[in-house]
């Protein structure tokens, strides 16, 4: 039996976890090194965890669809309470023309009167006449899954170690730099997108997937979490500004939460809570080799859509492609 | 074409928020062979708090789009706040160049007509060169240029609306009364044909963002727009032909009864 390769993986955030499960499934010996005092101390903590191929793919290159196609079924093997439920789309009053865009330049939904979106949400009954479904998508708890997959790793054999951002690369054969935006100074093309959300806990506001309201200027969406339980999100601004939220953008998401479904003006707030999407000029996910070292970054609004994939490309490039 | 001794040979002003990614705008800027993007200061990533580096990553994208900048106070709502941010413009893109912005209305995003004659005042006379966005209002035109503005950006429509040329009887009524000041029309193009009717009205410029960046395809509908542009201004040399009215009949026609 030859000795497996040694990957360190820098980075516990959903794309290094991603890579380090996927590496472990192919018997390499991985050991995960993240800075903070926890798993997913960066912005997947933050994140929706939506995965929506189709919905997506209306402001990405093509391409997205079919390369995160087989993350829904990665997420639903690796973390059971990832839920099929679709997503529902749905526009306010005077921007019923947002819907039309929006199913022009997407596939995979079908188009519900009133009565098709009371089917499915009862207690949106009567509020919108007209909402796009898509069926094929789901969405994930990330403060359940990325736990779930440190302790995966650690079934697997590998490890986790925290508050670790220098371990030495020496003892490995490989080193995967997921540090997500703190690899800036290595990867220069690397930007950040902060992203603003808001964690409440609605008592009795039952809905069953994520929702997202289309706006010209402020689109919103609401995924709903165990324990009554949503996250509401998200902004996309060219900042790499980490500070707090602002009252602008919490404004804009309560409003259309508010517009969305009364019933959340009584809701508890939680939490609110911003960070960087890392991202590159095209907005797409990729790896770069330098070395002896493989970056996995550029995730953009995509980490839980597309890590998958994008470990399987690293690992096809490390171990050579998986036979068939 | 000068503004403000600067001479722009492309009559398209393009938009830089709300684009699929940095990428496409790279490549939409130069479909649409624009010499000059605007920027906003203050929605990407400038504050009390981040500083002037917080949106350093997207604006040195910008600034190696190989155009000129014209950075803008979008979001601004008040004159304080709208001085504040074009004086963080000028540190920050090293031009006294300034699209003045101050919204009275947050919905609509309609001028503060009011506000912006006064922020442009302040700016003149601290250097600026001021490009205000403003209303088709002959009057707050007017105050306008003497508040210090060699160039005036009326609106077509409310911006992001797509809604074209709301008013063309006082844009026309604009276009007459100010002959030799630089005009341009900013916010509310949605199609290519409304930029080629201002530009056959006699307006010097278009500036347009969200027509191309929410286009399905960016690239392309620059590319329609730069041509909608060049044919309006074409057709405006060329001296169009008047429009007949023949719904009411005048000239004897052989042959035929008339009354
Ligand atoms: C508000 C919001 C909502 C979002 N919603 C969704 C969604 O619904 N679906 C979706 O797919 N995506 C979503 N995203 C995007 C997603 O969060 C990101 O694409 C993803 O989190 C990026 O993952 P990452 O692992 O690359 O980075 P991060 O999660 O930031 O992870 C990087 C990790 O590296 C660690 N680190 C830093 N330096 C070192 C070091 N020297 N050594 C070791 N570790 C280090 C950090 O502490 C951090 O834990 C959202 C993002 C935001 C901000």
């Amino acid at each position: 039996m030859t000795t497996p390769l040694s990957v360190l993986v820098r980075g516990g955030g959903v794309a290094g976890l991603c890579c380090a499960v996927t590496l472990a499934e192919r018997g390499v010996a991985v050991t995960l090194a993240e800075a903070g005092p926890a798993i997913g101390s960066g912005a997947s903590w933050k994140a929706g965890g939506m995965l929506a191929p189709w919905c997506e793919a209306e402001n990405a290159p093509p391409g997205l669809t079919e390369m995160a196609l087989p993350s829904l079924d990665w997420w639903r093997r690796q973390v059971p309470d990832t839920r099929a439920a679709g997503t529902l789309v749905l526009a306010l009053g005077r921007d019923a023309g947002e819907l039309n865009r929006m199913a022009r330049r997407t596939t995979g939904h079908q188009t519900l009167d009133g009565a098709g979106i009371a089917a499915l949400e009862p207690e949106l009954d009567g509020r919108f006449g007209r909402g796009l479904f898509f069926p094929g998508e789901a969405h994930l708890d990330p403060r359940r899954a990325l736990p779930a997959l440190a302790e995966r790793l650690g079934a697997l054999g590998g490890r986790v170690i925290l508050r670790q951002p220098d371990l030495p690369p020496g003892r490995f054969d490989r080193v995967v730099d997921a540090r997500g935006i703190a690899a800036q100074a290595v990867l220069p093309a690397l930007r950040g997108v902060r992203g603003e959300m808001l964690l409440m806990r609605a008592h009795g506001v039952a809905l069953h997937r994520p929702i997202r309201l289309l706006h010209p200027r402020y689109p919103v969406y609401l995924v709903p979490r165990d324990d009554g339980v949503f996250m509401l999100g998200a902004t996309m601004i060219e900042s790499e500004e980490r500070g707090p939220p602002r009252l602008r953008s919490m404004m804009e998401l309560m409003s259309a939460a508010f517009a969305l479904h009364p019933a959340l003006a009584e809701a508890e707030i939680l939490e609110i809570a911003a960070d960087l999407r890392p991202s590159f000029g095209d907005n797409m996910p990729r790896l770069d080799t330098a070395g002896d070292i493989v970056h996995v970054n550029g995730m953009f609004r995509h980490g839980y859509l597309l890590a998958p994939a994008l470990a399987v490309r690293l690992a096809d490039a490390l171990l050579g492609p998986r036979p068939a | 074409m000068l503004f403000y001794d600067t001479e722009l040979r492309s009559r398209l002003m393009l938009g830089t928020a709300q684009y699929p990614s940095p990428d496409v705008l790279a490549e939409a800027v130069r479909a649409s062979g624009t010499e000059l993007v605007t920027v906003s200061l203050r929605r990407e990533g400038s504050s009390a708090q981040g500083g002037v580096t917080a949106g350093q990553s997207f604006w040195s994208l910008i600034r190696g789009l190989g155009v000129r900048v014209l950075p803008n106070t979008a979001g601004c709502h008040s004159v304080r706040e709208a001085v504040t941010t074009a004086q963080m413009a000028r540190e920050v893109f090293g031009t006294d160049w300034i699209k003045l912005e101050v919204i009275g209305e947050s919905d609509t995003l309609t001028p503060d007509v009011f506000g912006l004659v006064e922020a442009a005042r302040i700016l003149t006379e601290d250097g600026f060169r001021v490009f205000p966005y403003t209303t088709e209002d002959l009057v707050v035109a007017e105050r306008l240029l003497r508040a210090g503005c060699e160039v005036l950006m009326p609106w077509g429509a409310p911006i992001g609306s797509g809604r074209g040329l709301n008013n063309p009887w006082a844009l026309r009524a604009l276009r007459a009364h100010f002959p030799e000041v630089p005009l341009v029309v900013d916010a509310g193009i949605g199609l290519p044909s409304q930029a080629a009717a201002a530009m056959e009205m006699g307006y010097d410029a278009i500036l347009l963002n969200s027509a191309v960046a929410q286009a399905g395809d960016p690239v392309a509908m620059a590319r329609a727009f730069r041509l909608a542009i060049e044919a309006g201004q074409a057709a405006r040399l060329a001296d169009p032909m008047e429009p007949r009215e023949m719904a009411s009949p005048s000239t004897p026609v052989l042959g035929r009864a008339f009354v």
